[in-house]
């Protein structure tokens, strides 16, 4: 078990552009489009330079997921790369149909999401487009933790064929993984062993939820386990199920609405196969205001404190079986099974 | 009354199981004089309707209107492709941004052999390669994207246009074709964008304009006149047609081979004006028949009218 420290901080937007030129160098058919805010995404590092291979298209995130899709048709990798709150929103029709009902091999950058883009305010705070594209057939979803993680799964997603997304910031956040972490698209990774409570994170909220799992164990002796769920679709069934069946209680945190992304996934596979008490760490189904990014996870409520006090009651909820008196009839009794041939 | 009424439909089912047998048909893509396309074209349209009123919905009126269109295109030599060898990496490129029309697009791949002309039966059933807006996943051959989603297409062939004149810099051609109402989705004024922007001159654009949309006439539903003048605003080259007369698609066509040829720097728009519904007569020019398919009687009326 790796035992993670703190490197320092850095954006996640670094790790995307980083390696977008590293897949320029290796790939002659991989291509960027940008929707103007090349700069701030970062997707200039390749512009600089691979400039015949790329492609400015403005500000028309609709045109420039669809023509990627052309590119994508004539045997191209293309990336686009803008704001979540445009490159999974404003073309969502796009994504559906030509992306994803295509299973074109179009790799999206969401760039400036969550939260911690600040200032901007609510209107460039993407905190729901988890949801949205995790109902898209065919789509392949990446929260990564980290600078390097992102750096990884930029990487990992040009290598099978089909769309993808992956989701970075813009705020310098912690850095804590190294090249030698482990990781690969649909494994999550657990960060931390424990067997009391499992923490299922991602994103920025990962190191949050290592956080909390030490302050769990210095003030309560309680064993947490951290689990980082960066990929969101396809889900790993097996590793959160051995989680729940281990530790009987789940907290899942994230930096996007509580409904619909990492914790609606993760309460869907729990749901269907082990069913265990579970609390949900997220923007709390708000829209957001300007503010410095630390300031605005402390007033939302996405850090180690809430990371920390939804253990507690989770691990209450299980250990005085909250909500689960009821005694039910067994349904095998009541009828013969041959009236179940449909 | 009663006995007289089943012996008509009986006659109506008979007459129609004659009809409905889709001949194996092919025709080759070949220069052509303007007279000839006028059998390839009333084939196309018999194909639209007997597969239209076996699937019992899907859209007729510019399946019908632009059967000349696809006729010059794909069996006048101006469309390069080999039906045996779909993926074919030189062909140029055919992308039905209008996807409710596909059952003009089904007739003309069966009818230009990249599938059993048979097929045609099976438009919108379950099971069928011919789904009821054209799908990739399918893997009915001759199909470039799906579509469906109104505007998205004709972006996406301004990215394989870009492809092709920009990283793979070969002279394969796109063609592309957007309904009128279309153009009221404003992504498709960002495809034009672009397609001036950078200067597609392998990019052929043709917008079927013939002035009806479900809710009734472009014009009154949300007008997006002059078009001429919009594309001519966006750096391209402007060819006004009547997209019933083959001497004027064969031009247009022609004009737009000889752009890209000459590197003009400026993508093709071909405007071409068409009726909805032509040329049979109770559908002609009637908004009605956007998207709706012919009942059995409306059917022999038609294929009587294509004779």
């Amino acid at each position: 078990m790796e035992n993670f420290k703190l490197l320092g901080k850095k954006a996640t937007r670094f790790g995307f552009a980083e390696a977008l030129v590293e897949l320029g160098e290796k790939y002659p058919n991989v291509v960027v489009l940008g929707a103007d805010v090349t700069g701030s995404v970062l997707t200039s590092f390749f512009r600089d330079k691979f400039p015949d291979r790329f492609f400015s298209i403005g500000v028309a995130e609709q045109n420039a997921t669809t023509i990627a899709v052309g590119l994508a048709l004539s045997g191209k990798i293309p990336f686009f790369a803008t704001y979540s709150a445009f490159s999974a929103f404003r073309n969502a029709d796009q994504l559906r149909i030509s992306v994803c009902y295509n299973n074109a091999n179009v790799k999206i950058g969401g760039g400036h999401s969550g939260i911690t883009v600040g200032p901007d305010g609510a209107t460039h705070q993407a905190l729901e487009e988890l949801s949205l594209l995790r109902t898209l057939p065919n789509m392949t979803l990446v929260v990564p933790c980290d600078y390097i993680e992102t750096r990884k799964a930029t990487l990992a997603v040009a290598e099978f064929f089909g769309p993808a997304f992956v989701r970075f910031g813009r705020a310098p956040v912690p850095w804590f993984t190294t090249e030698e972490t482990s990781f690969k698209i649909g494994k999550a990774e657990i960060f931390r062993e424990g067997k009391d409570v499992a923490i299922v994170a991602c994103g920025l909220m990962v190191w949050e939820a290592l956080v909390a799992a030490e302050e769990l164990w210095k003030r309560r002796g309680i064993s947490a386990m951290v689990i980082n769920n960066h990929t969101l679709k396809p889900i790993d069934v097996k590793t959160l199920v051995d989680a729940a069946k281990l530790c009987g209680a789940v907290v899942t945190a994230e930096e996007h609405q509580v409904h619909g992304g990492l914790g609606g996934a993760v309460a869907e596979v729990l749901a269907k196969n082990y069913p265990v008490p579970m609390e949900f760490v997220g923007m709390p189904d708000t829209f957001g205001v300007s503010g410095e990014p630390e300031e605005l996870l402390v007033k939302f409520g996405m850090t180690w404190r809430e990371i920390y006090s939804s253990a507690l009651k989770v691990i209450e909820r299980r250990d005085n079986k909250i909500g689960s008196n009821h005694v039910y009839r067994k349904v095998k009794d009541i009828a013969p099974l041959s009236n179940d041939i449909l | 009354m009663k006995f007289k009424k089943i012996l008509f439909h009986n006659f109506v089912f008979f007459a129609i199981t004659m009809e409905i047998f889709f001949e194996p048909k092919v025709f080759e893509n070949k220069k052509r004089k303007p007279e000839e396309f006028a059998e390839i074209a009333k084939e196309l349209r018999r194909d639209v309707i007997k597969s239209l009123l076996l699937a019992k919905s899907g859209h007729s009126g510019g399946s019908l209107g632009t059967a000349d269109i696809f006729a010059v295109l794909f069996f006048g030599g101006f469309l390069r492709y080999k039906p045996e060898n779909p993926k074919w990496e030189k062909r140029d490129r055919f992308v039905l941004s209008a996807g409710h029309i596909c059952p003009i697009l089904y007739a003309t791949l069966a009818r230009a052999g990249f599938f059993p002309v048979a097929e045609l039966a099976t438009l919108r059933k379950l099971g069928s390669r011919l789904q009821g807006h054209p799908a990739l996943d399918t893997e009915l051959p001759g199909i470039e994207t799906s579509a469906g989603s109104l505007g998205q297409g004709i972006s996406i062939a301004v990215g394989m246009a870009l492809s092709d004149k920009y990283l793979d810099k070969n002279d394969r051609r796109v063609f592309a074709l957007t309904g009128d109402g279309e153009l009221q989705e404003g992504s498709t004024w960002e495809a034009a964008m672009a397609a001036g922007n950078y200067k597609l001159d392998n990019l052929c654009w043709i917008v079927d304009n013939n002035d009806c949309q479900i809710d009734g006439r472009v014009r009154e539903v949300m007008s997006i006149y002059p078009i001429d003048k919009k594309f001519e605003a966006f750096n391209f080259d402007v060819i006004t047609i009547d997209g019933h007369n083959y001497n004027e698609i064969i031009n247009a066509f022609e004009k737009f081979i000889n752009n890209h040829n000459n590197q003009i720097g400026k993508p093709t728009v071909i405007i071409a004006k068409t009726k909805m519904g032509f040329p049979i007569s109770f559908m002609t020019d009637n908004y009605e028949w956007h998207g709706i398919p012919p009942n059995e009687e409306q059917a022999l009326r038609a294929l009587a009218e294509l004779q």
